[in-house]
């Protein structure tokens, strides 16, 4: 009478073992040990030795030129690339969610860049970036234009970032787009079209204030992803641009610990909480535009 | 409901507006597709027919394989494309296993804190990957795992993300169907593996299509954790291939494009599957 019951209490640790033992090493351990290590000073990651406890780390990472250098390029590269593509992503969402015919070809045309490799798509577009040989300078040269010198010239090459960083994240932004169109109901065009309405005058007075609360989570989900930037540098210019003037935050913490020898951990671990923090504040903002336009769904 | 049926016969009137808008889809699609046509038809090209000017559009023979059998027998993308393969196979078998159970225990199984642990696991998702993966490197390091497969492996052995999406699933299925098995003598384990993996086809799709795409072009954490020729995956051995063998465009499209097809063909399959993964929250980087 008594095993049974102990053999129920302890059925879902069992069926939780693996995944509680995995997550506590590489994701629970990981966050606390990254916040410990960014108040350690001087903090020797062979022995474990430390000198003090204290905001050294981050006075150093702050007053650092290269991660301000970073910080100034990556807050650069989200005001770029998150406006443009949520602009772009509004008006392709909105006429994907239309009937059209070849819906499977669009969806699969638009859908594609999701699923395939950064870096391999990425060389494709170095392949085009090339300024002697690469098709993009060739359709500049109709324009009259002598094309630019697209990834190897340090006042050009932050807009081949950009525009393979947006070209790399409106298939996301347009499917978060669509199921928010999918939510609107159909009854507000009925009667907007019942009034005679002409469809620019739609776009802009039912879809686009309806779609608002979508907008503003894609806004905010993209400045998110677009902080974070790093990859993209590997393809386009085999690291961060020329003689560093492409600089990131993720790229200053992967130099601190990967790169430098012996790894500055302490540094990068402090640039890492950092990073924590303004996607906290981000995902926090997030949360209340949720919760607003769950509000405003009720209203209506 | 009538809605839909009526949208199969619908017969379209092309007035100005939607010329335009099948315009605008036809000029986005053709910016989305281009850099995998260049891809494609670069990596068949030849030396001479790469570097011209202006740029062909088509290259001379459409079945010309050198650069392919240049990329798997003088370079070395056989071994890379095997070991893409096998990390792909160890993540998804493993974490796949633990987060069917997970799922199960969290969404059926009753046990103090549940709902608390749970929720509080969902809040780690916004912890950014990039700075998880400082330690994770040291732990590798320090089980002497750094540069071998099981490095690619371990680390992924969970996903919180898949977790939250299975045992969404599994908490749609009524609870009457599970009081009827249990009174049949049916146990927990017999429960989940006969009734609600079958019932849960569609979200096992899912994440594991979702595991696989990140797998496949994961390039960050390999970069990090390996280095050796003999344990590059696809990604980071590309990304090696360019670095040392200098501009050779047709090469490196030839062995782009070997990185990109599987996933292409995948994408083609299921791209029901894909999309409402991904509209749910995206994927890691």
């Amino acid at each position: 009478m008594r095993k049974r019951p102990f053999s129920e209490r302890i059925k879902p640790l069992l069926y939780l073992l693996p995944f509680i033992i995995s997550v506590t090493i590489f994701t629970i351990y990981p966050i606390v040990n990254v916040i410990r290590m960014s108040f350690l000073e001087n903090y020797k990651h062979l022995t474990g030795a430390f000198d003090s406890v204290g905001l050294g780390n981050y006075q150093k990472v702050v007053s650092d030129p290269l991660f301000r250098q970073g910080l100034g390029n990556t807050v650069k590269y989200v005001l770029f690339v998150v406006p443009i593509s949520t602009a772009i992503a509004v008006v392709l969402a909105t006429l994907l969610n239309q009937r059209v015919r070849f819906q499977g070809f669009f969806q699969t045309a638009y859908f594609l860049p999701m699923v395939t490799s950064s870096l391999a798509v990425g060389l494709a577009w170095r392949f085009m970036f090339n300024d002697k040989y690469g098709i993009l300078n060739y359709f500049l040269s109709f324009l009259g234009n002598d094309g630019l010198k697209w990834l190897g010239d340090p006042s050009s090459n932050f807009y081949a970032l950009v525009i393979f960083g947006i070209w790399s994240i409106l298939p996301n932004t347009i499917i978060l787009l669509l199921s928010g169109l999918q939510n609107i109901d159909p009854l507000y065009y009925t009667a907007a079209k019942v009034d005679g309405a002409k469809t620019l005058r739609i776009f802009f007075r039912i879809t686009v204030p309806l779609l608002a609360p979508t907008i503003m989570l894609v806004v905010i989900i993209n400045s998110i992803s677009t902080f974070k930037m790093f990859h993209e540098l590997f393809p386009l210019f085999s690291g961060p641009g020329v003689a560093y003037n492409l600089y990131t935050v993720v790229y200053y913490i992967y130099y601190e610990f990967r790169v430098l020898t012996p790894p500055k951990y302490g540094y990068a671990a402090a640039a890492a909480v950092i990073l924590l923090v303004t996607v906290f504040t981000f995902t926090m903002l997030q949360r209340a535009v949720n919760a607003w336009s769950n509000r405003e769904r009720g209203n209506q | 409901m009538t809605e839909k049926k009526k949208t199969r016969k619908y017969r379209e009137r092309l007035t100005f507006g939607r010329v335009l808008m099948y315009v605008v889809l036809f000029i986005g699609a053709v910016i989305a597709l281009f850099p995998f046509y260049w891809m494609i038809t670069g990596a068949l090209k030849t030396v001479s027919e790469v570097n011209k000017l202006p740029p062909l559009l088509t290259p001379g023979n459409w079945l010309n394989m050198e650069n392919f059998i240049y990329a798997f027998q003088t370079a070395p993308f056989a071994i890379y494309f095997k070991n893409s393969v096998l990390a792909l196979l160890g993540c998804i078998t493993v974490c796949t296993f633990t987060t069917i159970l997970a799922s199960y225990a969290f969404s059926r199984l009753r046990f103090p804190g549940r709902n608390t642990i749970f929720a509080l696991l969902i809040s780690l998702m916004m912890v950014p990957y990039e700075m998880i993966i400082i330690t994770n490197y040291r732990t590798i390091v320090t089980w002497k795992l750094h540069d071998t497969l099981w490095a690619l492996i371990i680390p992924f052995t969970s996903s919180i993300f898949y977790t939250y999406i299975l045992k969404g699933f599994f908490d749609s299925v009524p609870d009457s169907l599970y009081q009827a098995a249990k009174v049949d003598g049916c146990s927990d384990w017999k429960y989940l593996w006969r009734v609600m993996v079958p019932m849960a086809k569609s979200s096992l799709a899912t994440i594991i299509l979702l595991n696989s795409i990140a797998t496949w072009n994961s390039f960050m954490w390999p970069m990090i954790a390996t280095n050796s020729k003999e344990v590059r995956t696809l990604p980071f051995g590309l990304y090696i291939f360019m670095t040392e063998g200098g501009q050779r465009n047709e090469r490196m499209m030839a062995a782009a494009t070997i990185i990109v097809l599987p996933m292409i063909i995948i994408f083609l399959f299921t791209r029901k599957y894909i999309i409402s993964g991904m509209s749910r929250g995206g994927i890691k980087g």
